[in-house]
């Protein structure tokens, strides 16, 4: 039998699979299907220092192959974390990863300031929210400004650092080269592409925000692409995601550089899916007599 | 809660009215745990979102599910073309279903349109002692009409364009029901203005009322927090809830309409 697990920053995972943020919320719902110790890891909802209510619905519109979602991040808030979901989910035998958020850089400091003392594993850090100090523009949209929020929040915690990047930008490489340089530990990627649809019946888009996050297996080979070149530029860890949806993808997607694997939106089609990929990626090592998983990354032969 | 997911088979399909399907699938899981009110989670084949459809009937005996559902859009067109003998790939039953008082309590339910099938169970249950107002857009959209007569409850008719039963809105039967006399409960599905206005009835009556909500879903569990409905808290602050999991029945008074 393969051995599936694979170490992030000192942090060991049993196996490969993490559930992503936004799509398992604390693992609760999922748990009265199947014990969460079946992932490698969980990445929390997005948490922000004070709860928030989200956007108004319809926060959700399908597409080919995917969806568009703005739920906003909505979330109980940084306090509420700590006093009701950690202790539940440290009872499961899985690796947590605190996904954080915020709108200033004072927000994303305080919330990792005070994560740092709790019992995380890891903290996820989603720059992909609009910087409201700066006209709104995505931390992650800038190298200059990815880099001032990984630098800021580095001072504040010395658990393992995930920032998790957004592809609405036109060079991904440069910006993982950004944070890397400014101490980030692990890069993950990719967060949603912004999109937008439209009734056509009404004139009007069906997300009450008029635009949302695409993913699901209509984005797939972006994040490959995208995962391929991250992996080329930095020497950290990088974790892989974006429109996972069968045990194929996981392996395509470590092939191009992944050293561990979300799986988000598949999720709401089949919820059993994290043990099928488990399953489905031992297989394959078994058939191909390879010892282990992390064999398999980067091995990629480009033309 | 245990959420149950898998293939089943379709036992039965007919056509009910004009892009209406009724059909039953043979899961008895699913029919074992099912609470009136709540819904399962179906795969339309090439579609990436399951489509939140409100269980009609449960029979735990045979072990089977009734579904009634409009074809609406691409999705629900793709269920359309399953027939008898299909598997179909289901998840639930799921959400918070609705409160169930005594037998012998008077009870009012009231359904718009496709927001009829999910008060079926409740008919039945209370019987005699309940009155069903179901109403449609026009006579060839009405559905279940014999359905609810069989409950044994009183089932009074209405329809937009007035082709079928009373010229007008379920509102001005239930209006004309409270004047002869008040309810114990009422129980509501359908559009939302349809809706608000029950609720708003109920209120003006002291009446304990629950509706039943729809909107885009995602997972149907209460993970992704996509279907979010504007609710109050019990100190007056407002909040969403999610219609998969808090709901898809609430209790009026806590909806935000």
């Amino acid at each position: 039998m393969a051995d599936l697990s694979v170490k992030l920053c000192g942090v060991t995972l049993k196996n490969p699979i993490i559930a992503a943020s936004g799509t398992f919320g604390f693992g609760r719902e999922y748990e009265q299907m199947y014990p969460l110790s079946t992932l490698g890891g969980i990445s929390t909802k997005g948490t922000t220092l004070e709860e928030r209510a989200g956007n108004p619905p319809p926060r959700i519109a399908e597409t080919p192959s995917g969806m568009l979602n703005s739920v906003g991040l909505q979330n109980p808030g940084v306090e509420a974390f700590i006093k009701h979901e950690i202790p539940h989910l440290r009872k499961s035998d899985t690796v947590i990863i605190s996904n954080i958020a915020g709108s200033t850089l004072e927000d994303y400091c305080k919330i990792v300031e005070r994560l740092d003392s709790e019992d995380v594993d890891m903290i996820e850090v989603n720059i992909s929210c609009p910087n409201v100090k700066a006209g709104g523009a995505a931390f992650g949209t800038s190298c200059e400004s990815a880099a001032a929020v990984t630098k800021a929040v580095r001072k504040y915690t010395t658990k393992p650092l995930v920032i998790k990047l957004s592809p609405n930008v036109t060079d991904i490489a440069s910006i993982a080269k950004a944070v890397e340089a400014e101490g980030a530990d692990a890069v993950s990627l990719i967060n949603t592409l912004l999109g937008m649809r439209i009734d056509i019946q009404t004139g009007r888009p069906i997300l009450r925000n008029n635009v949302g996050g695409l993913s699901g297996p209509a984005v797939f080979p972006v994040a490959v692409r995208m995962v391929w070149q991250v992996k080329n530029a930095v020497k950290i860890p990088v974790i892989g995601m974006g429109g996972v949806a069968k045990w194929q993808d996981v392996i395509e997607m470590m092939m191009a550089g992944a050293d561990a694997v979300q799986v988000g939106a598949a999720l709401f089609s089949d919820p059993f899916l994290p043990g099928k990929l488990v399953e489905g990626i031992e297989k394959y090592l078994d058939s191909r007599s390879i010892g282990s998983i992390s064999e398999i990354v980067g091995t990629v032969k480009p033309w | 809660m245990a959420y149950t997911q898998g293939l089943y088979p379709i036992v039965s399909k007919t056509a009910s009215a004009k892009e209406i399907y009724d059909i039953t699938v043979l899961c008895p899981e699913i029919a074992r745990q099912a609470q009136w009110g709540q819904f399962v989670h179906v795969k339309a084949e090439g579609f990436f979102l399951r489509r939140p459809i409100s269980i009609c009937e449960a029979d735990p005996d045979k072990g089977t599910i009734r579904l009634v559902y409009e074809v609406r859009g691409e999705g629900t067109k793709e269920l359309s073309k399953l027939h008898e003998g299909d598997l179909i790939d289901i998840m639930g039953p799921l959400g918070k279903g609705f409160t169930t008082l005594s037998k012998d309590s008077r009870a009012i339910v009231i359904g718009g349109g496709i927001g009829t099938p999910p008060l079926m169970e409740g008919a039945k249950y209370y019987g005699e002692n309940a009155t069903a107002i179901i109403g449609f857009r026009s006579a060839n959209a009405v559905i279940l009409e014999e359905d609810y007569r069989r409950t044994g409850a009183k089932t009074l008719l209405a329809t937009d364009d007035g082709t079928k039963g009373t010229h007008g809105f379920v509102t001005t039967l239930l209006e004309q029901e409270l004047e002869a006399g008040k309810p114990d409960i009422i129980y509501a599905c359908g559009p939302k203005p349809m809706l608000k206005a029950v609720a708003e009835m109920a209120a003006a009556n002291g009446i304990r009322c629950q509706v039943s909500l729809e909107e885009r879903m995602g997972c149907g569990i209460g993970a992704c927090l996509v279907c979010a409905c504007k609710t109050k808290r019990p100190d007056g602050s407002e909040t969403h809830s999610h219609v998969c999991k808090d709901g898809p029945v609430f209790e009026a008074e806590e909806v935000v309409f």
